[in-house]
């Protein structure tokens, strides 16, 4: 259905034309003769409103449109593991390879290599009877990850032909036969972005999504399947946070939406994620990484774009049976790109400028993430975690991107911008950020970490909301007249903060660190806080306490090595004596 | 034969809309010929089947509607280039404003340039010595970062710039070194500054200069920083050169933007400055940056005047998300008397892990950089304290900070204009500061440095 469509009018990314009776709503369309993509955003008789994902310069009326009875999809299938895509998975890469550094417009490239065999292996078998979701078979797509080729969604019917052997993605792999009709299935597939791909049923989460940073881990934890916002000011670290959480966290797959972010911190991921190695497996970063790159300069409407071709390759992911993880950094740029395509519309606007929809469709985006039974016979669960940056004009919290997140997401990790000032990183406010997971992961915590894990914390907790009313007292009245049970609690606060909350990213250990040595550490801090107490009660002064050697090893314990942790037995022995001893 | 319209329908501000246009292409570049045959150029903002708007860059007066001529000139707005830009002073619309002759253009580049490719990008990881202590230690500088200037009204923003772009060198290399500074609407005054000080140097030879002042038309603004950073562009990735582009004041560049979404009646974000404020803010800063396999780079130092010096006001705020960092200026170390009044605490870069340590600077340096921010950042808490409470109330330990705060303004953040501290020196400063400190005090410095240097 090639119709004459003309362009009337060009403003910005935004072009409207004429002659389109027939389109429906977000079809794609390509532009001009320059043949650049964009996509339909609303309707008025035969006039089309298009937001093009490239620069218009040079575009005028007159010229051509081209309607493309499709919406906007994502390929799927193996090979999608360590590339880089622009917001509409166009693979960077390969553009470098072809056209230079600049990126170039209107150029058009397959998301997957369609020369490249793959060595497909068969796990159903012939005659067998499948339905939507279930696996045909797998392929290495990389060392660690077996990709599972799934039935496509409206696929039944009794497998007539399947064989292993090597194949690319457009190939035949298998053949189907529903009433007297054959249907071939490939490798790869297409999915349409904004529709949210199907499962059979979702659960509340109940595991925890480890990052290795203490602060998140043991106070704030995130889910597999659960939703987290990081809202803070520019220069609180979000982004070195989100790297940190992409690089430790025990998800299998990662998907990174690099939106409308810096150009240098992707080349800081892409450089780094091929050489850096995952800590449970020793394999590199990238191999169970996707990246999605629409920095900042990239065209704005591209970028609105980004974050549903991101979530659909992570839920593609999730089909499979693995636990995804996708991070958004950050999505206030999202909701920027949004208000300006609303601006160039002349729609009505809510707060700040922002659409009226920017609520709702925030909602939409964070409720694709869930704890899920997939589709398929062999009952699979998948999950899809979702780690939002939010960035606040001024770091203010009533923006309403951080309001319209802070309404869907259990988790909030607050960054403050004086912790950040004072080096303090991960710079996560421990007043103000919560995490609703706590009653999830109760289970999970006294099996697997250890029963007292859960008091431990509770009780720290509390030191450091005593603290700052401490603190606010000792700066009206001065540190001397508190009392020294008071000071004691200003003291192991202070250690908490400093020996367990603060994590450099940059040191080689202290970058990363497992439930049970978090587990460990805090509760050589609390150890010493209920040996101190007492001791305090039985007279012992507080000078001598600050003296004590071996408080001085506790500033030390985040250094220890993962294989060491039998050291902590010695230091809990060692403070146990050196309290023992000032006895006499 | 080249169409002209005598079709003009309405001006407002600096907008001009022309009817019964055919054939007119959005950001196409537009010459108008006014009644008195003066020429001004414009560009097409918006284009209809039979009209177009379009943004005159010097301005309105005297146009009329009757007897002027639009011809569309059937490309967007370019820059020749060639390496004898260097050297050279231009008005904000790339005339030449000195006495030399026309550029000979090699090749013309569109102004606006291309997104470079995120993947082709190389990370910036080469040291740049300021000679600035509070700059080369705290906040490290490397080669094809964007770290903006955040000052206010009476602030030395322009003798600190100044003094980077004399100063900076890659410690022990010799590449071909070139500075492009970009002034938008600042006074002949301080633009007089800059040039007395390039010609005083030398540093000319290697410069470009883009200037449009105060008086110069407001709308060339939005043009001026594009022909700057075309024109580095150009030097970096054709010449192989390391370009560090300044572009001073940003501020006057965004009230430009505003003026003109002002008058396309576009739905303002906030304080009036328009909605897509961040994205065009980010196709200026996104073009610093190296690109894997090429020599050249650009270094980009946007100076920006914060209206009654908040933070949070939009153009400080969307310059800081986009860009690498800050180097704010404190009024109140300036108050004091000391210069550079960098004020260390909220400044920040955060491309210098991979530009510090051993090999680039030295070993120590991450330690002793996160070391005096967390104690100055005790002192300064001391300090308040001390306000609040009388000194004498201080405990032992807080008053050995205030006393560090002190020295640290004192001894490591002022230096003299001219004076040009190696790396080495500001590190060693940075010890004997730390030196007076207890040594269990000293927690983000790791045993073996504190082994080397401390009270050594």
């Amino acid at each position: 259905m090639s119709k004459k469509s003309k362009i009337v009018k060009v403003a910005g990314p935004l072009v409207i034309a004429s002659g389109c009776r027939g389109a429906r709503m977000f079809d794609l369309v390509r532009v001009s003769d320059k043949n650049l993509v964009g996509e339909i955003i609303e309707l008025k008789s035969d006039k089309a409103y298009i937001q093009v994902y490239e620069e218009t310069s040079g575009i005028g009326p007159g010229e051509n449109v081209e309607l493309i009875n499709s919406p906007l999809t994502v390929e799927l299938g193996p090979g999608l593991l360590g590339s880089i895509y622009d917001g509409v998975q166009r693979p960077l890469d390969k553009i470098s390879l072809k056209y230079g550094d600049f990126i170039p417009r209107g150029v058009e490239f397959s998301a997957l290599d369609y020369e490249k065999k793959w060595h497909f292996r068969p796990i159903a078998k012939k005659g067998d009877h499948i339905g939507p979701g279930d696996i045909l078979g797998e392929v290495d797509e990389t060392v660690l990850i077996k990709h599972k080729i799934m039935v496509p969604a409206s696929v039944e019917g009794k497998i007539v032909e399947i064989a292993e052997g090597d194949f690319n993605i457009k190939e035949k792999i298998a053949l189907v036969n529903n009433k007297d009709k054959d249907i071939s299935i490939s490798m790869s597939s297409k999915w349409p972005v904004r529709n949210p791909k199907p499962f059979k049923k979702k659960f509340s989460p109940s595991v925890p999504l480890t990052t290795g940073q203490r602060v998140i881990d043991t106070f704030f934890p995130m889910t597999k399947g659960g939703t987290a916002c990081i809202p803070g000011p520019f220069g609180a670290g979000k982004t070195v946070t989100m790297h940190e959480v992409a690089k430790w966290s025990d998800a299998d797959i990662i998907v990174y939406i690099a939106c409308g972010e810096r150009g240098n911190e992707c080349a800081d991921l892409l450089l780094s994620f091929p050489e850096l190695k995952d800590p449970r497996t020793g394999r590199p970063l990238l191999e169970r990484t996707v990246v999605i790159a629409n920095t900042s300069n990239m065209p704005v409407a591209a970028r609105e774009a980004s974050v549903y071709t991101g979530i659909t390759i992570a839920e593609y992911y999730r089909d499979m049976g693995y636990n995804v993880a996708i991070m958004a950094d950050s999505t206030s740029r999202w909701a920027e790109a949004l208000r300006e395509i609303s601006g160039r519309l002349e729609e009505m606007p809510g707060e700040e400028g922002y659409p009226a929809y920017l609520s709702s469709r925030l909602a939409q985006f964070y409720e694709r993430a869930g704890s899920v039974e997939c589709l398929g016979s062999d009952r699979r669960k998948g999950t899809l975690s979702i780690m939002g940056a939010v960035s606040p004009p001024g770091g203010d919290l009533s923006d309403p991107v951080v309001q319209a997140t802070l309404r869907v997401v259990k988790v909030f990790w607050g960054l403050d911008e004086k912790l950040a000032h004072a080096r303090h990183f991960p710079a996560i406010n421990w007043l103000e950020s919560y995490s609703l997971y706590h009653d999830n992961l109760r289970e999970f915590i006294k099996n697997n970490i250890s029963q007292d894990q859960i008091d431990l914390k509770i009780e720290a907790m509390r030191l450091l909301g005593e603290e700052s009313s401490l603190l606010e007292i000792a700066r009206l009245v001065g540190i001397d007249s508190l009392s020294f049970e008071d000071r004691l609690i200003l003291e192991v606060a202070k250690s908490i903060r400093e020996d367990f909350l603060h994590q450099n990213a940059f040191h080689e250990i202290d970058t990363y660190t497992s439930l049970i040595k978090q587990h460990r550490i805090l509760k050589v801090i609390m150890l010493f806080f209920s040996l101190a107490k007492t001791k305090l009660k039985e007279g012992m002064s507080f000078e001598e306490i600050l003296k004590l050697e071996a408080k001085e090893k506790i500033s030390r314990l985040k250094y220890i090595e993962e294989s060491k942790l039998e050291e902590f037995d010695n230091i809990e022995k060692e403070l146990k004596e050196a309290f023992g001893k000032s006895k006499e | 034969m080249q169409k002209e319209y005598l079709t003009v329908n309405s001006i407002s501000g600096p907008l001009v809309i022309v009817e019964k246009t055919r054939d007119v292409k959005y950001a196409e570049l537009v010459e108008v010929e006014f009644s008195n045959n003066e020429i001004r150029r414009g560009k097409v903002l918006e284009v209809q089947e039979d009209k177009a708007l379009i943004q005159m860059f010097e301005g309105t007066i005297g146009l009329d509607v009757e007897n002027s001529k639009v011809r569309f000139l059937g490309r967007v707005q370019e820059l020749g280039v060639s390496k004898d830009l260097l050297g050279r002073i231009f008005d904000g619309a790339g005339r030449a404003k000195d006495e030399g002759p026309e550029i000979i253009p090699e090749k013309r580049l569109d102004i606006n340039g291309n997104s470079i490719n995120p993947y082709t990008r190389d990370y910036p990881s080469e040291f740049i010595q300021t000679g600035i202590s509070t700059i080369d230690c705290m906040n490290p500088l490397v080669r094809g970062q964007k770290l903006p200037v955040f000052s206010g009204a009476g602030l030395p923003h322009a003798k600190v710039s100044a003094q980077i772009a004399r100063q900076a060198t890659v410690l022990g290399k010799k590449d071909s070194f070139a500075v492009v500074f970009a002034a938008m609407g600042i006074t002949f005054e301080e633009a007089d500054f800059f040039m007395k000080d390039f010609y005083k140097t030398g540093a000319i030879e290697r410069s470009t200069l883009f200037i449009n002042l105060a008086n110069d038309p407001a709308i060339e603004r939005i043009s001026t920083p594009r022909l700057a950073l075309t024109c580095a562009e150009y030097l970096a990735f054709d010449l192989d050169m390391h370009v560090l582009v300044i572009l001073i004041d940003m501020s006057f560049y965004c009230e430009s933007l505003r003026e003109v979404s002002a008058a396309r009646k576009e739905i303002p974000g906030r304080r009036g400055y328009p909605g897509y404020l961040y994205t065009d803010l980010a196709s200026l800063y996104e073009r610093a940056g190296r690109i894997k396999g090429k020599k050249g780079s650009i270094t980009l130092l946007p100076v920006l005047t914060m209206p009654e010096d908040d933070k949070t006001h939009p153009i400080p705020d969307l310059t800081g998300y986009i860009t690498e960092g800050q180097i704010i200026i404190s009024r109140e170390l300036h108050r004091k008397g000391i210069y550079p009044p960098v004020d260390v605490l909220p400044s920040l870069s955060r491309l210098k892990d991979k530009g510090i340590g051993k090999g680039k600077t030295r070993e120590d340096h991450s330690d002793v950089l996160n070391q005096l921010f967390a104690c100055y950042a005790k002192g300064k808490e001391a300090r308040e304290l001390s306000v609040i409470l009388g000194e004498a109330a201080l405990s032992d330990v807080d008053k050995i900070y205030l006393q560090f705060a002190n020295e640290f303004e004192e001894s490591f953040v002022k230096q003299s204009e001219y004076e040009n501290r190696s790396i080495e020196e500001s590190l060693s400063i940075g010890w004997k500061l730390l030196n007076k400190l207890p040594l269990q005090e000293l927690k983000r410095i790791r045993e073996e440095y504190l082994d080397k240097y401390y009270k050594k």
